[in-house]
């Protein structure tokens, strides 16, 4: 698929499994992440949180990405799992006065361990029958949310305390943003390093055919739940992180709607690719944006039909999910994929 | 022991409805293997149409449900043409996902043209009067709902014993490719699968319509179809019907006894998934569900 460079010879397996194979991706990735430190200086304070959201929401995609991207595995309870770990990270921090750089991966890990309970069915399922468990798990932890009144507040939802450090307090927008895009740059890595490494290739051989898999020796149950652990933990440390940027959280925000945008961001993005889960992190995360603007000014423009337009906005995200389901099938990381082939041998493509 | 009694007859009434719903999920999922997570708006879509027909319209009601019945026809037809059919040898994920973004469109057009108020069949579909069932007064449309219900599953068990068509259904289910080389249209089958679930989810929409009132909650009804197929086996059309039974008398009975021993409200929500998560846990297959078996 992709084109190696005149002179790029692997000559060790080391060279092989490198991230950043030549010196020009070294230099793209380290400019484009100076100017993801750099950018808020000069952008407005919406922009920021805009792209707060976006850093939170492409954690949460490589949660599910691993689990139903690389290990074949769909989850529909990510917006569940997202919950749990923003409700867990409040209740640290408010109740047993943790510091939130230790509540969040306290979070993360309660996350993950609700996660490895819903995922025991997968020790007899497979496919869609998980898909089904993880609905009955989007359920039911909605219910937990709405009922456990003590650590969720019921339906009123509860304040989650802004995180310090030292005498500084992560409660402005920026600052918000620097914290989040960290974590997020951090997920990345971690999640691309995870992929090369042992439990990764299991994973895919647990995706690709798992009976293969069990022959050269990858226990299935051990990697299908490890899978669902992992992902669990991705979306806890999003919901903290979606508890920190918006300081209130409640139930109602952790709903099959928000499950569904996640599963929708990965296959639009690209399923089983950690670009894809970040192409997809920001199409889902603009295109409501987008739809409120354009909307709004079609119902300027003709306002009899104003209402009507208005409730069309969930139909058209309905519409390009389809769209990009019949067109393309792989998402928005082949596409990226198609156009960087056909620009680096450009104009002579033969 | 009448507060029992009334709960378990409720929920007969309700498990009736799911066991219609389910039956379609289970047509579709058994002769197409699609997942089809757009059920509850099908039965929602059916639902405002006919309410469209017997109070915008005032046409008369058996006149409605046949105009509703072509309806939901027709939309099975366009959907399954111009959205599923070029998903046919997508995966499952894709599939599933291609039936979440159709349950959306299909919601959106019901707000857009209908609104989000609840709406109410006026005149209603069955007399209000309530009757006398062994001691306990049951109002007519439980005991419509049920017995049409009833008619309907049987008439569908008969449908796929015996006519041609039915067969058909039965041999594409079994294998797409020997269904093909022995002359199944399977395209039409698939067509024809789609059309009978969108039907019965319609006349599934009217009757919960005319018990708990329309609104756009009735698309997670579809949702709470899941744990009536997987009880009674995901490609199983008796199972569709005995899984829809039970779980509507558990969720009802569930809900009845934790609200007066617990004080716990809203068990109704929930109670299925919970029972569907046990199910998967110890019955994976369900009652009559297909096994997988694989053995290295």
């Amino acid at each position: 698929m992709s084109v190696a460079h005149c002179g790029d010879f692997r000559q060790t397996y080391k060279d092989d499994m490198l991230v950043l194979r030549t010196r020009f991706i070294r230099i793209a990735v380290g400019a484009f992440v100076l100017l993801l430190y750099v950018s808020p200086l000069f952008l407005s304070n919406y922009v920021t949180s805009t792209m707060t959201t976006i850093a939170i929401a492409v954690i949460g995609a490589l949660g599910i990405n691993v689990v139903t991207g690389f290990t074949g595995q769909i989850s529909l309870g990510q917006g569940a799992f997202m919950g749990v770990g923003a409700f867990a990270c409040s209740y640290f921090m408010r109740v047993v006065h943790m510091p939130f750089w230790l509540a969040m991966p306290m979070a993360g890990l309660t996350s993950a361990a609700v996660g490895m309970i819903f995922g025991l069915p997968s020790a007899r399922l497979k496919g869609l029958y998980l898909a089904i468990a993880t609905l009955a798990a989007q359920f039911i932890l909605q219910y937990v949310f709405m009922h456990l009144d003590a650590v969720t507040g019921g339906s009123n939802g509860i304040p989650s305390p802004p995180p310090e450090f030292g005498a500084f307090t992560f409660d402005g927008d920026r600052s918000k943003y620097y914290l989040t895009i960290t974590v997020a740059i951090a997920a990345v890595i971690f999640t691309t390093n995870l992929l090369r490494s042992r439990s990764g290739r299991a994973f895919i051989a647990v995706r690709d055919h798992h009976l293969s898999a069990e022959i050269m020796g990858v226990n299935l149950f051990k990697y299908r739940l490890l899978s669902f652990a992992v992902s669990a933990f991705y979306a806890g440390i999003a919901g903290s992180l979606w508890g920190m940027y918006t300081g209130y959280i409640s139930a109602e925000h952790f709903t099959i709607t928000e499950s569904i945008n996640y599963l929708a961001m990965i296959i639009i993005g690209g399923l089983g690719s950690v670009l894809g889960s970040i192409f997809g992190a920001i199409f889902m995360t603009l295109l409501p944006q987008v739809l409120t603007v354009g909307t709004g000014a079609l119902a300027d423009i003709f306002p009899k039909i104003g209402f009507l337009i208005m409730s069309f906005k969930d139909g058209v995200f309905g519409i390009i999910v389809i769209l990009f389901l019949i067109f393309e099938p792989d998402g928005l990381a082949h596409r990226w994929r198609m156009i960087k082939t056909y620009w680096k041998l450009y104009p002579f493509s033969y | 022991m009448e507060f029992y009694l009334q709960l378990v007859i409720s929920g007969l009434v309700l498990g009736s409805i799911y066991a219609l719903v389910a039956l379609g999920f289970a047509i579709i999922f058994k002769s197409t293997s699609v997942v089809n997570f757009a059920q509850g708006e099908l039965m929602m879509f059916g639902a405002y149409f006919c309410f469209s027909m017997v109070v915008q319209y005032k046409v008369p009601w058996i006149w409605a449900f046949l105009i509703t019945i072509l309806f939901s026809i027709a939309l099975a037809l366009v959907v399954e043409r111009l959205i599923l059919r070029p998903m046919i040898g997508e995966p499952v994920i894709s599939i599933i996902m291609v039936t979440i973004g159709l349950s959306s469109v299909l919601r959106s057009i019901v707000t857009a043209i209908w609104g989000t108020q609840i709406q109410v069949y006026d005149p209603p579909l069955f007399p209000e009067a309530t009757v006398n069932l062994v001691g306990v007064p049951t109002s007519q449309v439980y005991l419509w709902s049920f017995g049409l219900s009833a008619v309907l599953l049987a008439l569908f068990a008969v449908f796929f014993k015996y006519s041609k068509a039915g067969v058909a259904m039965r041999a594409t289910a079994f294998s797409n490719q020997v269904a093909l080389s022995m002359g199944i249209p399977v395209k039409n089958i698939f067509a024809l699968a789609w059309c009978i679930a969108s039907v019965v989810s319609a006349i599934g929409g009217i009757l919960i319509g005319s018990i708990n009132g329309i609104n756009v909650q009735l698309g997670h009804f579809g949702l709470k179809v899941f744990p009536a197929v997987i009880l009674g086996g995901l490609d199983s059309i008796p199972g569709a019907a005995i899984g829809g039974l039970i779980v509507g008398v558990l969720e009802n009975l569930s809900d009845g006894v934790l609200k007066t021993t617990f004080g716990l409200s809203g068990i109704k929500e929930v109670a299925p998934y919970v029972f569907l998560v046990i199910i998967l846990m110890i019955k994976p297959y369900g009652l009559f569900g297909k096994k997988e078996i694989e053995r290295i």
